[in-house]
């Protein structure tokens, strides 16, 4: 059964395919066909969409919703306070202390992390003697937990006893408790961090590096262009997207990982070495002041927003998610 | 690096001496635990080729936790959430790669959200959740937040959207339906790159140690990483030989899997690396 009455005249031929498609679309198998895409397609999402809203966009969303609200204590209910748990995380130093901290941390971590991960990545990539080795040596922090490195490196940093005093008392220096020294131990943290990650982001430039059409260097030597000239005008640009995936990703991490403050400093001394996460961890899960925590995510969720608008942006013309 | 360009010899000896040294540095510290865990007390930090060599501070870390059990906890934990993310992040891949379903791109796009806000920075209101389900200290917990995995799905629609339609269209013609067509053309053809996803999400989960550390509470549920800090911060007199024997013991499976298998490793990482 077509939807065209036969009676009517003839349409000119150029309607054909028009009406052609028309017809098609109105068939009913056609119209099942399309349903069945549909029903398919989300019956096949259902099970990940379920557990993606419950543990992701359902506890974003109560976050927020909880930071209204006041921490529910014994027989008291929680109760609508408006602003004050903001107001009160504003007032307070240690949250401020925090919040300086890890700007501090990840201005330091990532831009060393990634400069470190783009030589690792050239150095292997290149003709250079013992590249298995290199490899193995920069890679290796990677596959082990952030605990455990956490745990090596409180050794190493232990006054007097650890390798670092033994070498500095070589040069006669005294001992020093560089995890206990509020002027040190935000460093300390540093330095494992990036001993961490450096080499897990040099696999991305090493990935990219590979990519690269040899012959652009060869026609850069033809031209007789120096490795720096090349490295700047080249290379560096053309990973330029791997570049700006690292960044984020290494971002997303100074602000996610905080393994190594809960075994090496607990946030000591003095709160120098509190980053936000930790913070957060302390409120709700020392203090159990859940709202105030869920007020304290807020502004962590707020900073990984910015940073996901920024990377829309930026990405949205250069990868296509196709 | 590349074949052409030739640096001055003696540019090329210093490159070839700065990456030696960093790489130095970066071994350094899991040698000098190497070296604690296996030397005696008296020699941790006491640098002697004569030191003798001992296996008794991991004796005595094994005896002083029961690590037996985190060892099982932490595989069965790895086991789940693998499993898990293969069958649920394969559906909802083949779902956005090949369903012209309603919504479908705003949904692709709440998905890649938890790119961004990962489980890991929700523990506040997940663990609320978690004790409304009753379901606080215990593995399957620990598991729960990560199965729906953002970044195997985009993995993964990624590579089935590589696969040619004809595969596809010709299995239809013989009558295969949709999870036909998965398991038998898509799934065979993405291998490479589960094996891939697998090695990234065993390592992410064997080390995580944030969140389990907030939902368990007993012997039978903590995962190694959070028996490890127990063991570690407990008062053991600050014997760092048997600290550092523990530590590696914990890293062990997976570090000697990746110096035995390291080019399969490094491989591994940079396919799921590439997008």
């Amino acid at each position: 059964m077509h939807g065209l009455d036969r009676g009517a005249a003839k349409p000119p031929p150029y309607q054909y395919a028009a009406i052609a498609a028309v017809t098609h679309l109105a068939r009913p198998n056609g119209t099942r066909f399309r349903m069945t895409a549909h029903i398919h397609g989300w019956l096949l999402l259902l099970p990940a969409a379920v557990l993606l809203v419950t543990f992701t966009h359902y506890p974003a969303v109560a976050t927020i919703i909880d930071s209204f609200f006041s921490t529910p204590r014994g027989q008291q209910t929680a109760a609508f306070v408006g602003l004050d748990n903001y107001q009160a995380m504003l007032d307070d130093p240690v949250f401020w202390r925090a919040l300086g901290n890890n700007i501090v941390y990840t201005a330091s971590v990532v831009p060393l992390t990634v400069a470190l991960a783009l030589l690792m990545a050239i150095w292997i990539n290149g003709k250079i003697s013992g590249r298995p080795f290199l490899r193995m040596s920069f890679f290796t922090p990677t596959v082990l937990p952030m605990i455990a490195v956490a745990n090596i490196w409180l050794f190493f940093y232990s006054p007097g006893y650890g390798l670092i005093d033994q070498v500095f008392g070589l040069f006669g220096f005294t001992t020093h408790n560089w995890l206990g020294n509020e002027h040190t131990a935000l460093a300390c943290l540093i330095v494992v961090a990036i001993w961490k990650d450096a080499g897990f982001f040099m696999i991305f430039y090493l990935a990219a590096l590979q990519q690269m059409s040899p012959q652009l260097a060869e026609a850069a030597a033809l031209e007789g262009a120096s490795r720096w000239y090349f490295f700047r005008r080249v290379t560096f640009p053309l990973l330029a997207p791997t570049t700006l995936f690292v960044l984020i990703n290494a971002i997303i991490n100074s602000f996610r990982l905080i393994d190594h403050i809960v075994v090496m400093t607990r946030g000591g001394p003095d709160n120098t070495t509190a980053l936000l996460l930790f913070y957060i961890y302390e409120v709700g899960f020392k203090f159990w002041d859940t709202a105030y925590a869920a007020t304290l995510t807020v502004v962590l969720l707020a900073l990984l927003a910015v940073l996901a608008i920024g990377q829309f942006v930026f990405l949205d013309r250069r990868i296509h998610y196709q | 690096m590349n074949p052409v360009h030739q640096a001055s010899p003696l540019a090329a000896a210093l490159e070839t001496a700065g990456a030696w040294v960093l790489a130095l540095l970066w071994v350094l510290p899991l040698t000098y635990a190497l070296w604690a865990a296996i030397h005696p007390s008296a020699y941790s930090a006491h640098f002697v080729l004569t030191a003798p060599l001992t296996v008794e501070n991991f004796v005595k870390a094994w005896n002083a936790a029961p690590f037996a059990r985190y060892f099982l906890n932490t595989f069965l934990l790895v086991t789940m959430i693998l499993a898990a993310q293969l069958v649920l992040c394969t559906l909802a891949a083949y779902a956005f790669a090949r369903f012209d379903f309603y919504g479908r791109d705003i949904v692709f796009l709440l998905v890649l959200l938890q790119l961004m806000i990962m489980p890991d920075v929700l523990i506040i209101e997940n663990y609320r959740t978690m004790g409304a389900l009753g379901v606080v200290d215990t593995i399957p917990a620990i598991g729960l937040p990560y199965m729906a995995s953002a970044f195997g799905i985009f993995l993964l629609r990624q590579t089935f959207k590589t696969v040619p339609r004809e595969l596809d269209e010709a299995a239809r013609v013989e009558g295969a339906g949709p999870l036909q067509v998965l398991l038998k053309v898509y799934v065979p053809l993405a291998r490479p790159i589960y094996i891939a996803y697998g090695l990234v999400s065993v390592s992410y989960h064997w080390n995580n140690f944030l969140w389990p550390l907030i939902i368990t509470n007993s012997v039978s549920t903590r995962p190694l990483t959070v028996g490890l800090q127990i063991f570690a911060s407990s008062d053991q007199g600050i014997d760092w030989s048997v600290i550092t024997a523990a530590t590696l013991m914990t890293s062990a499976p997976l570090l000697i899997s990746f110096l035995l298998f390291q080019r399969q490793f490094v491989q591994s990482f940079m396919r799921a690396g590439i997008r």
